[in-house]
Protein backbone atom coordinates (compact mmCIF):
# COMPACT_ATOMS: atom_id res chain seq x y z
CA UNK A 1 0.00 0.00 0.00
CA UNK A 2 1.13 3.76 -0.83
CA UNK A 3 0.62 5.92 1.52
CA UNK A 4 1.17 9.64 1.93
CA UNK A 5 1.89 11.51 5.25
CA UNK A 6 1.28 15.22 5.14
CA UNK A 7 2.86 17.02 8.21
CA UNK A 8 2.35 20.41 9.40
CA UNK A 9 3.19 23.15 11.78
CA UNK A 10 0.95 23.32 14.77
CA UNK A 11 -1.94 26.00 14.21
CA UNK A 12 -0.45 29.02 16.45
CA UNK A 13 3.13 28.21 16.13
CA UNK A 14 4.79 30.12 14.64
CA UNK A 15 5.87 29.67 10.77
CA UNK A 16 8.48 31.84 9.82
CA UNK A 17 8.79 29.35 6.56
CA UNK A 18 5.41 30.58 5.61
CA UNK A 19 5.50 33.69 6.41
CA UNK A 20 8.45 34.18 4.24
CA UNK A 21 7.08 32.55 1.21
CA UNK A 22 3.67 35.00 2.29
CA UNK A 23 5.80 38.02 1.72
CA UNK A 24 7.79 36.69 -1.17
CA UNK A 25 4.71 36.06 -3.19
CA UNK A 26 2.76 40.18 -3.96
CA UNK A 27 6.78 40.59 -4.93
CA UNK A 28 6.30 38.29 -8.18
CA UNK A 29 2.46 40.14 -8.86
CA UNK A 30 0.41 37.38 -6.73
CA UNK A 31 -1.99 38.88 -4.86
CA UNK A 32 -4.91 37.83 -2.55
CA UNK A 33 -2.46 35.32 -0.27
CA UNK A 34 -2.58 34.69 2.85
CA UNK A 35 -2.33 31.82 5.51
CA UNK A 36 0.39 30.07 3.82
CA UNK A 37 2.07 27.44 5.83
CA UNK A 38 5.02 24.82 4.80
CA UNK A 39 5.24 21.74 6.20
CA UNK A 40 6.45 18.24 5.22
CA UNK A 41 5.42 15.35 3.01
CA UNK A 42 6.40 11.97 3.44
CA UNK A 43 5.40 9.16 1.07
CA UNK A 44 5.88 5.29 1.58
CA UNK A 45 4.87 2.02 0.86
CA UNK A 46 3.63 0.41 4.07
CA UNK A 47 2.42 -3.54 4.56
CA UNK A 48 0.08 -3.08 7.37
CA UNK A 49 -1.50 0.65 6.89
CA UNK A 50 -2.73 0.10 10.45
CA UNK A 51 0.71 1.10 11.84
CA UNK A 52 0.83 4.86 10.00
CA UNK A 53 -0.48 6.66 13.00
CA UNK A 54 2.09 5.15 15.23
CA UNK A 55 5.07 5.35 12.97
CA UNK A 56 3.52 9.13 13.07
CA UNK A 57 3.53 9.58 16.66
CA UNK A 58 6.79 8.24 17.19
CA UNK A 59 9.07 9.73 14.45
CA UNK A 60 7.45 10.96 11.29
CA UNK A 61 5.80 14.11 13.34
CA UNK A 62 6.41 15.46 16.96
CA UNK A 63 3.24 16.05 17.84
CA UNK A 64 4.28 18.78 20.17
CA UNK A 65 5.06 21.01 17.40
CA UNK A 66 3.41 19.11 14.42
CA UNK A 67 -0.05 17.84 13.04
CA UNK A 68 -0.13 14.54 10.87
CA UNK A 69 -2.07 13.41 7.85
CA UNK A 70 -2.03 10.05 6.33
CA UNK A 71 -3.40 9.75 3.09
CA UNK A 72 -3.95 6.23 1.55
CA UNK A 73 -3.27 6.43 -1.90
CA UNK A 74 -4.16 3.03 -3.02
CA UNK A 75 -7.80 3.34 -0.90
CA UNK A 76 -8.42 7.22 -1.61
CA UNK A 77 -8.94 7.99 1.49
CA UNK A 78 -7.97 9.39 4.68
CA UNK A 79 -7.18 7.03 7.49
CA UNK A 80 -6.42 9.23 9.95
CA UNK A 81 -5.14 12.73 11.22
CA UNK A 82 -4.37 14.17 14.28
CA UNK A 83 -5.28 17.51 13.50
CA UNK A 84 -9.07 16.17 13.24
CA UNK A 85 -10.61 18.88 10.33
CA UNK A 86 -8.81 18.05 7.61
CA UNK A 87 -10.16 14.62 5.99
CA UNK A 88 -12.58 15.67 3.57
CA UNK A 89 -9.98 17.51 1.71
CA UNK A 90 -7.72 15.00 1.70
CA UNK A 91 -10.01 12.40 0.33
CA UNK A 92 -10.14 14.29 -3.51
CA UNK A 93 -6.14 14.66 -2.77
CA UNK A 94 -6.10 10.75 -2.70
CA UNK A 95 -8.79 10.33 -5.72
CA UNK A 96 -6.63 12.22 -8.22
CA UNK A 97 -3.73 9.48 -7.66
CA UNK A 98 -5.60 6.46 -8.18
CA UNK A 99 -2.71 5.24 -10.40
CA UNK A 100 -0.13 5.94 -7.42
CA UNK A 101 1.54 2.48 -6.74
CA UNK B 1 34.13 12.64 37.73
CA UNK B 2 34.73 10.49 34.88
CA UNK B 3 32.42 12.41 31.75
CA UNK B 4 30.88 10.01 28.47
CA UNK B 5 30.55 12.07 25.31
CA UNK B 6 28.34 10.24 22.83
CA UNK B 7 29.74 10.33 19.41
CA UNK B 8 27.16 9.94 16.74
CA UNK B 9 27.57 9.82 13.06
CA UNK B 10 27.35 13.74 12.19
CA UNK B 11 28.47 14.73 15.86
CA UNK B 12 31.19 17.70 15.18
CA UNK B 13 31.42 19.08 18.95
CA UNK B 14 32.35 15.76 20.15
CA UNK B 15 35.87 16.86 20.42
CA UNK B 16 35.54 20.10 21.82
CA UNK B 17 33.30 18.53 24.42
CA UNK B 18 35.60 15.75 25.87
CA UNK B 19 38.31 18.77 26.14
CA UNK B 20 36.28 20.88 27.95
CA UNK B 21 35.21 18.44 30.31
CA UNK B 22 38.92 16.60 30.68
CA UNK B 23 39.51 20.44 32.42
CA UNK B 24 37.22 18.85 35.81
CA UNK B 25 37.80 14.98 35.40
CA UNK B 26 38.17 12.37 32.67
CA UNK B 27 36.35 12.39 29.33
CA UNK B 28 35.72 9.55 27.23
CA UNK B 29 33.97 9.15 23.68
CA UNK B 30 30.87 6.65 23.51
CA UNK B 31 29.58 5.37 20.34
CA UNK B 32 26.37 6.11 19.52
CA UNK B 33 25.43 2.13 18.21
CA UNK B 34 27.10 0.53 21.34
CA UNK B 35 24.96 -0.01 24.35
CA UNK B 36 27.64 0.70 26.83
CA UNK B 37 27.87 3.66 28.63
CA UNK B 38 31.36 2.94 30.30
CA UNK B 39 30.57 3.52 33.93
CA UNK B 40 30.54 7.24 33.65
CA UNK B 41 29.50 9.74 36.03
CA UNK B 42 27.66 11.86 33.38
CA UNK B 43 26.92 11.96 29.70
CA UNK B 44 27.09 14.70 27.58
CA UNK B 45 24.96 14.35 24.39
CA UNK B 46 27.04 16.70 21.87
CA UNK B 47 26.44 19.70 19.27
CA UNK B 48 26.03 18.18 15.91
CA UNK B 49 24.10 16.89 12.98
CA UNK B 50 23.32 13.58 14.10
CA UNK B 51 22.35 11.10 11.58
CA UNK B 52 22.14 14.26 9.17
CA UNK B 53 19.48 15.96 11.35
CA UNK B 54 17.18 14.22 8.54
CA UNK B 55 13.65 14.34 8.88
CA UNK B 56 14.17 16.76 12.46
CA UNK B 57 17.03 17.75 14.29
CA UNK B 58 17.46 14.76 16.79
CA UNK B 59 14.62 12.87 15.73
CA UNK B 60 16.70 9.50 14.61
CA UNK B 61 19.31 10.17 16.80
CA UNK B 62 17.58 9.37 19.51
CA UNK B 63 16.62 5.75 18.42
CA UNK B 64 20.54 5.31 18.46
CA UNK B 65 20.99 1.96 20.50
CA UNK B 66 23.62 3.79 22.92
CA UNK B 67 20.13 6.23 23.64
CA UNK B 68 18.08 3.44 25.79
CA UNK B 69 20.95 3.41 28.20
CA UNK B 70 21.23 7.00 28.16
CA UNK B 71 17.37 6.82 29.27
CA UNK B 72 17.76 4.31 31.59
CA UNK B 73 20.78 6.56 33.40
CA UNK B 74 19.18 9.54 33.35
CA UNK B 75 15.43 7.74 35.00
CA UNK B 76 18.11 6.76 37.84
CA UNK B 77 19.21 9.99 38.72
CA UNK B 78 22.72 10.71 36.41
CA UNK B 79 23.32 13.82 34.92
CA UNK B 80 23.16 14.56 31.64
CA UNK B 81 23.57 17.46 29.68
CA UNK B 82 22.86 18.22 25.85
CA UNK B 83 24.09 20.62 24.05
CA UNK B 84 22.63 22.31 21.02
CA UNK B 85 22.23 19.20 19.03
CA UNK B 86 22.08 16.90 21.62
CA UNK B 87 19.77 19.77 23.81
CA UNK B 88 17.39 18.69 20.43
CA UNK B 89 18.06 15.32 20.86
CA UNK B 90 17.30 14.70 24.24
CA UNK B 91 13.84 17.02 23.70
CA UNK B 92 13.25 14.54 20.79
CA UNK B 93 13.64 11.43 23.04
CA UNK B 94 11.15 13.14 26.15
CA UNK B 95 14.24 13.47 28.89
CA UNK B 96 13.41 17.01 28.25
CA UNK B 97 10.02 18.76 27.90
CA UNK B 98 9.54 20.80 24.35
CA UNK B 99 11.04 21.28 21.33
CA UNK B 100 13.54 23.38 19.04
CA UNK B 101 11.71 24.75 15.64
CA UNK B 102 13.97 26.79 13.31
CA UNK B 103 15.02 30.20 14.21
CA UNK B 104 12.57 32.81 13.19
CA UNK B 105 14.77 34.84 10.80
CA UNK B 106 15.45 31.64 9.37
CA UNK B 107 19.01 31.85 8.90
CA UNK B 108 22.08 29.98 10.54
CA UNK B 109 23.40 32.15 13.38
CA UNK B 110 26.67 32.22 14.87
CA UNK B 111 27.65 34.88 17.53
CA UNK B 112 28.71 35.27 20.97
CA UNK B 113 25.44 35.71 23.66
CA UNK B 114 24.79 36.91 27.06
CA UNK B 115 23.25 34.53 29.08
CA UNK B 116 21.29 35.38 32.74
CA UNK B 117 21.49 32.19 34.69
CA UNK B 118 17.70 31.83 35.88
CA UNK B 119 18.27 29.01 38.67
CA UNK B 120 21.79 29.55 40.23
CA UNK B 121 20.88 26.22 42.37
CA UNK B 122 20.77 23.30 39.41
CA UNK B 123 23.32 20.42 39.72
CA UNK B 124 24.31 22.22 36.17
CA UNK B 125 25.19 25.61 37.48
CA UNK B 126 25.91 25.63 41.18
CA UNK B 127 29.11 26.95 40.19
CA UNK B 128 28.21 30.00 38.59
CA UNK B 129 29.38 33.07 40.16
CA UNK B 130 26.30 34.71 41.92
CA UNK B 131 24.39 37.65 39.89
CA UNK B 132 27.18 37.04 36.29
CA UNK B 133 26.40 37.49 33.01
CA UNK B 134 27.95 34.39 30.82
CA UNK B 135 29.07 34.99 27.77
CA UNK B 136 28.93 31.90 25.70
CA UNK B 137 28.44 31.26 21.58
CA UNK B 138 25.57 30.25 20.13
CA UNK B 139 25.60 28.26 16.52
CA UNK B 140 22.31 26.83 15.24
CA UNK B 141 19.38 27.11 12.71
CA UNK B 142 17.02 25.11 14.79
CA UNK B 143 17.20 26.65 18.07
CA UNK B 144 13.61 28.68 18.54
CA UNK B 145 12.47 26.75 22.06
CA UNK B 146 9.24 26.12 22.63
CA UNK B 147 7.12 24.27 24.67
CA UNK B 148 2.86 24.72 25.38
CA UNK B 149 3.44 23.70 28.52
CA UNK B 150 5.45 25.36 31.80
CA UNK B 151 9.17 24.55 32.15
CA UNK B 152 12.06 24.63 34.36
CA UNK B 153 14.37 27.39 32.60
CA UNK B 154 17.54 27.33 33.99
CA UNK B 155 19.86 29.50 31.38
CA UNK B 156 17.93 32.81 29.56
CA UNK B 157 19.65 35.12 26.81
CA UNK B 158 19.59 38.26 28.39
CA UNK B 159 17.66 41.17 27.52
CA UNK B 160 18.22 42.17 23.42
CA UNK B 161 20.32 38.97 23.47
CA UNK B 162 17.82 36.44 22.09
CA UNK B 163 19.10 35.06 18.94
CA UNK B 164 16.18 32.97 17.30
CA UNK B 165 12.82 33.95 18.64
CA UNK B 166 13.13 31.42 21.71
CA UNK B 167 10.33 31.50 24.01
CA UNK B 168 10.79 33.66 26.96
CA UNK B 169 14.00 34.20 26.42
CA UNK B 170 14.96 30.36 27.06
CA UNK B 171 17.93 29.00 26.28
CA UNK B 172 18.66 26.10 28.50
CA UNK B 173 15.87 23.68 30.57
CA UNK B 174 16.16 21.29 32.90
CA UNK B 175 14.15 17.82 33.68
CA UNK B 176 11.65 18.13 36.41
CA UNK B 177 14.50 15.95 38.64
CA UNK B 178 17.11 18.31 37.70
CA UNK B 179 19.43 15.82 36.77
CA UNK B 180 18.93 16.86 32.85
CA UNK B 181 19.79 19.91 31.28
CA UNK B 182 19.84 20.88 27.68
CA UNK B 183 21.26 24.28 26.41
CA UNK B 184 21.39 25.90 22.93
CA UNK B 185 24.86 27.77 23.62
CA UNK B 186 28.04 26.17 23.53
CA UNK B 187 29.33 26.36 27.19
CA UNK B 188 32.13 23.45 25.73
CA UNK B 189 33.50 26.31 22.93
CA UNK B 190 34.06 28.75 26.02
CA UNK B 191 36.28 27.22 28.31
CA UNK B 192 39.68 28.69 27.37
CA UNK B 193 40.85 32.69 26.62
CA UNK B 194 42.14 32.16 23.41
CA UNK B 195 38.53 31.80 22.16
CA UNK B 196 37.15 34.75 24.41
CA UNK B 197 35.22 33.42 27.23
CA UNK B 198 36.12 31.37 30.14
CA UNK B 199 32.30 30.98 31.17
CA UNK B 200 31.33 27.93 29.76
CA UNK B 201 33.38 25.97 32.43
CA UNK B 202 31.14 26.87 34.74
CA UNK B 203 28.79 24.55 33.41
CA UNK B 204 31.15 21.27 33.73
CA UNK B 205 32.30 22.64 37.05
CA UNK B 206 29.34 21.97 38.07
CA UNK B 207 28.36 19.23 37.16
CA UNK B 208 31.70 18.05 38.48
CA UNK B 209 30.68 19.83 42.12
CA UNK B 210 27.53 18.33 41.72
CA UNK B 211 28.51 14.69 41.24
CA UNK B 212 31.24 15.12 44.18
CA UNK B 213 28.19 16.01 46.44
CA UNK B 214 26.53 13.24 45.19
CA UNK B 215 29.14 10.56 46.12
CA UNK B 216 29.63 11.89 49.77
CA UNK B 217 27.49 10.20 52.08
CA UNK B 218 25.83 13.63 52.71
CA UNK B 219 24.56 12.90 49.01
CA UNK B 220 21.52 14.98 47.69
CA UNK B 221 23.32 17.62 45.16
CA UNK B 222 20.65 17.77 42.35
CA UNK B 223 18.26 20.41 42.10
CA UNK B 224 15.14 19.01 42.43
CA UNK B 225 13.84 15.44 44.02
CA UNK B 226 15.58 12.96 41.80
CA UNK B 227 13.98 10.31 44.19
CA UNK B 228 10.86 11.52 42.98
CA UNK B 229 12.12 9.26 39.90
CA UNK B 230 10.51 9.28 36.40
CA UNK B 231 10.19 12.27 34.13
CA UNK B 232 6.94 12.76 32.40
Amino acid sequence: MRARVLVRPKAGILDPQGQAVERALPALGFSGVSNVHVGRLIELDVDDPSQLPAMCDRLLSNPLIEDFEIVELAGASSIASSAGSSASGSASVGSELPGSH
Amino acid sequence: LKFGIIRFPGSCDDIDAQLAASRVGEAVLLWHADHDLQRVDAVIVPGGFSYGDYLRAGAIARFAPIMQEVAEFARAGGLVLGICNGFQVLCEAGLLPGALLPNTSLKFIFRQVQLDVADPDTAFTNAAPAGRRLSIPVKHTTGRFYSPDPVDVVLRYAPGHNPNGSQDDIAGVRNEAGNVFGLMPHPEHAVDPLTGSTDGLTIFESMARTSSSLASPAGAGLGGDVDAGVPA
